[in-house]
């Protein structure tokens, strides 16, 4: 009773506080450290966005400065387009396609490389920068590389001959986006292996030896001391490779020929792209930036909630 | 953070947000051109320096260099100054985004006539008709063709320039060692070309008959359909906000691709080398420019086949042509409208062509040029096609209209999993709407 009174008048003294010192806090200094980057995340991130959230409801296209045009409010008529489009529904299903192939596969090879990369391997670091390679490399350049491989002459279906798929990769419907889940797992895969390495590297090694005397064995000791140790991790390994999967663009742009094959490779942001840049219509390229945004969002939230909580 | 201070931050950048449309001029009238500052009157008279914006290509470069440094010469307070183009995803997407921004030159040189509808609703493009001479002008040089490349409220917004003729090249070499005829290949009609693309396939001569990108780029249908629907029709994609292709004349040249698409003598994959070039093709889709291009295959050039087996002399091909636009972020116009003119003379012409091997846009070039033509034959098929070229049609939602119909191409033509009749029919009402908006 004696601390609920002592906690109530607490917080009446705080709000009794100067709205100056309630706005600012304590050390109105802060806000001049944290100016310039406030500045930049207000002109760069915050603005866009609610720009956008603007444009997603209007007719809106691109203009000359002092231009008198008609950009009419039109509610939602512009999510209700993408939403009845064909292309967009399909778009849509790439990113399932992308996500269940892209983030177990992310979090499985990127723990398993980890936790044989933290052993004392010979070669060691050079198999650490290998890992690594791919993911500083130019997506273009990777992405030739890729077509060599994956074409219909390519050294892939070389190898497989006759059990080559027939159209062949990047022009069949079924394989086209497996394939660019592929590359985009193994080009970030790098990123993903280097955030365990950090991880598994702040277990304490008491754990590992503890399990050891309990009579863990290898397999054991990962399943009980490394998952459950690397757990905030993969946390963010799953929330940033869904929102890498929910933006990827240069793979369909370059490695199927603008979301070939007849669409079956389309992105929501290739598709944003074709319509807000190419085609001029701002209203439509907004709107699935908005609801891709709020994908993102809610979806991270649900992971964070379902898998970070310790 | 304290409620307070979240409050405060999000009021904050929601006004800034609504502070933030450009310039808040936006208001409830017209929504294509025609206002006031795509006019010439809006600075048609003044004069002084002026900046431009030229393609990256070497040769363009070579030509926009001495026309500048002749006008330069005459007119030291006239000064013209000038840079390649921003690099970016395209030259279209730089421009939109200079547009925006304001910062366009006075004039660019390789404005695509495709983009220039979006640019004119942008109000990024003056009317060159407001121009005293304007309409004249562009009409006396480029002849009949001219009308193609007026918006349908009737302004000019482009000065065409040049054009690309597009016609079918074909590898001597290749052609007889299948045993055809490379003298007078069988290319004239639709069966004519599927039996001889049958032939070199089938001989092993080469990989593909012919080898146009099978991407989905809006584009692309300018190098496989429209040459041989222009030759066909001698009509646009689309005439008064109607689409064209559903006929007929239409639905026969996709059923031809289709059936070389089915055969196997036309990939459905992106080739990763320039395959004509490369011998694994042994036909092409191509402008004047493939004289340049083109040194170490032994080739020659027929037209697009037609239905009837048309004579070259009588049929059109697709323009593939590049206009300048004059922008309404440019103050001294009356310069910019000299300086254009100035570099679309005569002289500026034969420069143009001797330099870049392209086509100037304007009629009888071959006897204006003979002697050009007479040392360079190589680009005589092309430059013949100059009056009769097939340009993109100048309408509302240009890109779009486009991007439907490659969508449409794609699946019943090149992947063949959708009846043409019906892509065809889905796509012309989808491109009746947009024409028409």
């Amino acid at each position: 009773m004696n601390q609920q009174t002592t906690t109530a008048a607490l917080a009446a003294t705080a709000n009794r506080q100067p709205l100056k010192k309630r706005v600012f806090g304590e050390h109105p200094i802060g806000y001049a450290f944290v100016g310039p980057y406030f500045l930049f995340w207000l002109a760069l991130f915050a603005f866009p966005l609610v720009f956008a959230v603007y444009i997603a409801f209007h007719d809106y296209f691109f203009a000359a400065p002092g231009a008198v045009v008609e950009r009419p409010f039109v509610g939602f008529e512009n999510f209700a387009t993408v939403l009845a489009d064909p292309v967009a529904q399909r778009a849509a299903l790439n990113v399932v396609i992308f996500v269940v192939i892209n983030v177990p596969l992310t979090v499985l090879l990127g723990l398993v490389l980890a936790a044989a990369l933290n052993q004392a391997l010979p070669l060691r670091a050079f198999f650490r920068a290998s890992y690594f390679v791919p993911y500083v490399a130019a997506s273009v350049a990777l992405i030739a590389v890729w077509l060599w491989m994956f074409s219909r002459d390519g050294i892939v279906n070389q190898v497989l001959g006759p059990l080559a798929p027939n159209p062949s990769w990047l022009v069949n419907r079924f394989w086209a986006m497996p394939i660019i889940a592929l590359f985009a797992t193994w080009k970030q895969l790098g990123f993903y292996v280097l955030l365990y390495l950090a991880a598994m590297q702040n277990i304490p090694h008491e754990l590992y030896e503890a399990a050891e005397i309990d009579g863990a064995g290898t397999l054991q000791r990962f399943r009980s001391v490394t998952v459950p140790g690397v757990r905030q991790t993969t946390t963010l390994v799953v929330i940033v490779a869904f929102i890498v999967g929910a933006n990827f663009f240069t793979e369909p742009y370059l490695l199927t020929g603008g979301g070939g094959p007849n669409g079956a490779s389309m992105s929501p942001v290739l598709l944003m792209y074709q319509k807000g840049i190419e085609q001029g219509n701002a209203g439509i390229g907004a709107a699935i930036g908005v609801m891709l945004a709020a994908l993102v969002m809610i979806s991270s939230a649900v992971i964070y909630r379902v898998q970070g909580r310790d | 953070m304290t409620r307070a201070r979240t409050i405060a931050l999000i009021v904050f950048v929601v006004l800034v947000a609504a502070c933030g449309d450009d310039g808040g001029t936006a208001t409830t009238t017209g929504g294509t051109g025609g206002d006031t500052a795509t006019t010439a009157a809006a600075g048609g008279e003044a004069t002084g320096p002026i900046t431009i914006w030229y393609s990256n290509n070497a040769q363009e470069i070579e030509w926009a260099t001495a026309q500048i440094e002749a006008w330069n010469a005459d007119h030291p307070d006239e000064e013209v100054t000038a840079q390649e183009i921003p690099a970016g995803e395209t030259s279209e997407a730089v421009i939109a985004a200079s547009i925006t921004a304001g910062n366009t030159p006075c004039l660019i040189y390789n404005t695509a006539p495709a983009a220039v509808p979006s640019f004119q609703q942008q109000q990024g493009l003056v009317a060159l008709n407001e121009f005293e001479d304007g309409a004249s002008f562009i009409e006396e040089r480029g002849g009949e063709a001219a009308a193609q490349y007026q918006s349908p409220d009737g302004s000019y917004y482009q000065m065409p320039w040049k054009t690309n003729p597009v016609m079918i090249l074909y590898n001597t070499a290749l052609f007889e060692e299948a045993g055809i005829d490379s003298e007078n290949p069988p290319l004239g009609t639709y069966e004519d070309f599927a039996s001889t693309a049958a032939t070199i396939v089938d001989s092993g001569a080469a990989e593909a008959a012919i080898y146009p990108s099978p991407t989905s780029q809006f584009f692309q249908s300018w190098f496989d359909f429209y040459p041989w629907f222009a030759a066909e029709t001698g009509q646009p994609l689309v005439v008064d906000g109607e689409a064209q292709f559903n006929t007929d004349e239409g639905k026969a040249i996709a059923e031809v691709w289709r059936q070389l698409y089915a055969d196997g003598l036309v990939p459905q994959e992106e080739s990763q080398v320039d395959a004509f070039a490369e011998g694994v093709s042994a036909m092409n889709s191509a402008g004047p420019w493939a004289v340049a291009v083109y040194t170490d295959v032994e080739w020659a050039v027929v037209p697009p086949p037609t239905s009837g087996g048309t004579a070259a002399e009588d049929l059109s091909t697709f323009a593939d042509g590049k206009s300048v636009g004059l922008y309404t972020s440019c103050e001294n116009r009356g310069t910019a409208w000299e300086f254009l003119k100035f570099t679309m003379s005569e002289e500026a012409d034969r420069q143009l062509l001797e330099i870049t091997g392209q086509m100037p846009f304007r009629p009888g070039i071959t006897d204006l040029y003979a002697d050009f033509f007479d040392e360079n034959p190589g680009f005589l098929p092309f430059a013949e096609q100059v009056e009769r070229v097939i340009e993109v049609p100048s309408v509302p939602n240009s890109v779009e209209v486009w991007q439907t119909f490659r969508d449409a191409w794609s699946s019943s033509v090149i992947f063949g999993e959708e009846e043409i009749d019906t892509a065809f029919q889905q796509a012309a009402d989808t491109i009746n709407q947009l024409a028409s908006e």
